[in-house]
């Protein structure tokens, strides 16, 4: 029983919400309703592999070019956050002089980076890399510095009495008392390039899921818009749940 | 002659003195224990002893070597293991076989890690880690990784604490028999909060008079014969003399502290002790 409800409460909840979108469309001549997009959107998801033109494709392809440049600029984010998280964990001088900094450019919003991407790489598929690295480098640079601060004062003594190397103590010590911590960084980091890449799209008008909802807005297709936000949000779920995962193992471990 | 000297230690923690004036010798091979009630310094003076912690003032000499950081031959025990929980039980012990010997080779010190924790009775729990270890099982591979370094000074910080009563005697007993049988002396010193555990294991034992700031008692010698079991020491006369001079030492020193109106009365003069380990024996 308790089993039954357990799945069959969140569906519930979006029937709840899927009559909510029905009513907001009766109100609003604009919104299409449930069924309409549907109706008007399943090309895309029935044949989601299809290329019939630069923008116009199947949402699974649309997805993968999303994915690929999410990939790409967290990879970015992680290969040079992570380190600095070390970094920034063992040292207090080091953490003390760029901590101001990093306090001030934290908040900055995605559509403020984009630009100067472009002023700096002069393409905006660099600049879209650019601004996911930023944007999303520092939740892995902050859990990383918490991870390495967390480590108990006995794996500190381990390192002192067995006089093991700078090396040694970093590889065999730091390192795996902070993975845990070091991975709930890579998945809030992955949770925010996702946000930044439909933005990024929006805005340089590339192929991708962003790319194709901003497309659908100015062609007045408003049935896809829905569909790109359908989609962007599943996929955004997904990504947190994997990681997740990947975190829990790390935990269990 | 004197393997650890420590002379004129003093340490305070945030303005409060700790430790005042601590004075101790070790003869090379001798066990000592210094046992003092709970929160009276043990630990930071066995920290100061090892290295792992300066004093503000006075020195520590092994083997007349100033002691400035983690000596090489020491080892340690800590109450709460102090394993790695991501490494196995061998990997554990390899760690500190690889950190010892850096020109040894991985099957070399594999197997000495192997053999150490054989020597332990854990020669079939080599790959478990020590999460899926008991309390008394870890406190195994923590003895075996001090012992696989071949260590001349050990440092026990109460090492058996943490463990039921019945874990805790065969440990005991395997730990004497380690200190016995490897080939070159092993100087040890424990910090302990039990009397019984301090005469079974020693030859001296140091009262710890609490604080603060804390001094340290005159020694006093258990002339025992080993191997002794606890069995053994509940009835013999001799032991219950030891047991008698350190408690009536220990409540002696709380009484005065109770007594105490100005902690700068301290009736304590600086004590130095030699201990002769082979008197003993």
């Amino acid at each position: 029983m308790k089993r039954v409800m357990q799945l069959l409460l969140p569906l519930v909840g979006v029937g709840l919400a899927v009559a909510g979108w029905w009513m907001a469309s009766l109100a609003v001549p604009d919104l299409p309703s449930p069924a309409r997009t549907w109706e008007e959107s399943k090309i895309y998801v029935l044949e989601p592999f299809v290329k019939r033109g630069e923008t116009d494709q199947g949402i699974a392809l649309l997805a993968f070019y999303s994915l690929t440049r999410v990939a790409q600029g967290f990879l970015l984010g992680a290969v040079i956050g992570t380190p600095i998280g070390f970094l920034f964990g063992v040292s207090p001088m080091i953490t003390r002089m760029f901590d101001p900094l990093m306090q001030v450019l934290r908040p900055i919003s995605p559509l403020a980076w984009l630009p100067l991407g472009l002023v700096l790489f002069q393409k905006s598929e660099p600049a879209a890399l650019f601004a996911i690295a930023v944007c999303s480098v520092w939740p892995t640079i902050i859990n990383t510095m918490v991870g390495v601060r967390a480590i108990p004062q006995d794996y500190w003594n381990v390192a002192k009495v067995l006089r093991l190397s700078r090396t040694t103590t970093f590889l065999k010590i730091i390192v795996p008392a902070t993975l845990p911590y070091v991975f709930t960084g890579y998945r809030l980091s992955l949770g925010i390039a996702w946000l930044v890449i439909v933005a990024s799209e929006m805005l340089t008008g590339t192929p991708g899921v962003g790319g194709f909802l901003w497309q659908e807005y100015n062609s007045l297709i408003y049935a896809h818009i829905l569909l790109a936000i359908i989609t962007i949000g599943v996929i955004g779920f997904a990504l947190d749940r994997l990681m997740g995962l990947a975190e829990a193992k790390l935990r269990a471990a | 002659m004197a393997f650890i000297e420590v002379a004129g230690v003093s340490k305070q923690f945030g303005g409060r003195l700790v430790l005042r004036d601590v004075a101790l010798t070790v003869d090379r091979g001798a066990f000592v224990s210094i046992v003092g009630p709970m929160g009276s310094g043990k630990s930071t003076l066995l920290s100061i002893i090892a290295g792992l912690t300066s004093a503000d003032a006075g020195s520590v000499r092994v083997d007349g070597a100033l002691v400035t950081g983690v000596r090489r031959n020491a080892a340690f025990v800590f109450q709460n293991y102090s394993l790695l929980p991501w490494f196995s039980a061998l990997e554990n012990v390899r760690l500190a076989v690889a950190a010892a010997n850096p020109s040894l080779s991985r099957e070399r010190q594999v197997a000495r890690a192997t053999q150490a924790l054989e020597q332990v009775g854990l020669g079939n729990a080599l790959a478990r880690r020590p999460g899926q270890l008991s309390g008394g099982m870890r406190q195994r591979v923590a003895i075996a990784r001090a012992f696989a370094t071949d260590p001349d000074v050990l440092f026990l910080d109460e090492p058996f604490g943490a463990l039921d009563a019945l874990t805790r005697e065969t440990l005991q007993q395997d730990l004497v028999r380690l200190c016995s049988s490897v080939e070159r002396p092993v100087t040890t010193v424990m910090i302990s909060n039990s009397v019984e555990e301090a005469i079974l294991l020693s030859d001296w034992i140091v009262p710890l008079l609490p604080g603060p700031p804390a001094t340290l008692g005159a020694p006093i010698p258990v002339d025992l014969s080993r191997p002794r079991s606890a069995a053994q020491l509940a009835h013999e006369e001799a032991a219950a003399r030891v047991r008698a001079h350190v408690i009536a030492t220990l409540t002696a020193a709380l009484g005065t502290r109770a007594r105490r109106t100005s902690a700068k009365t301290d009736p304590e003069a600086m004590t130095a002790i030699t201990l002769a380990a082979e008197e003993s024996r």
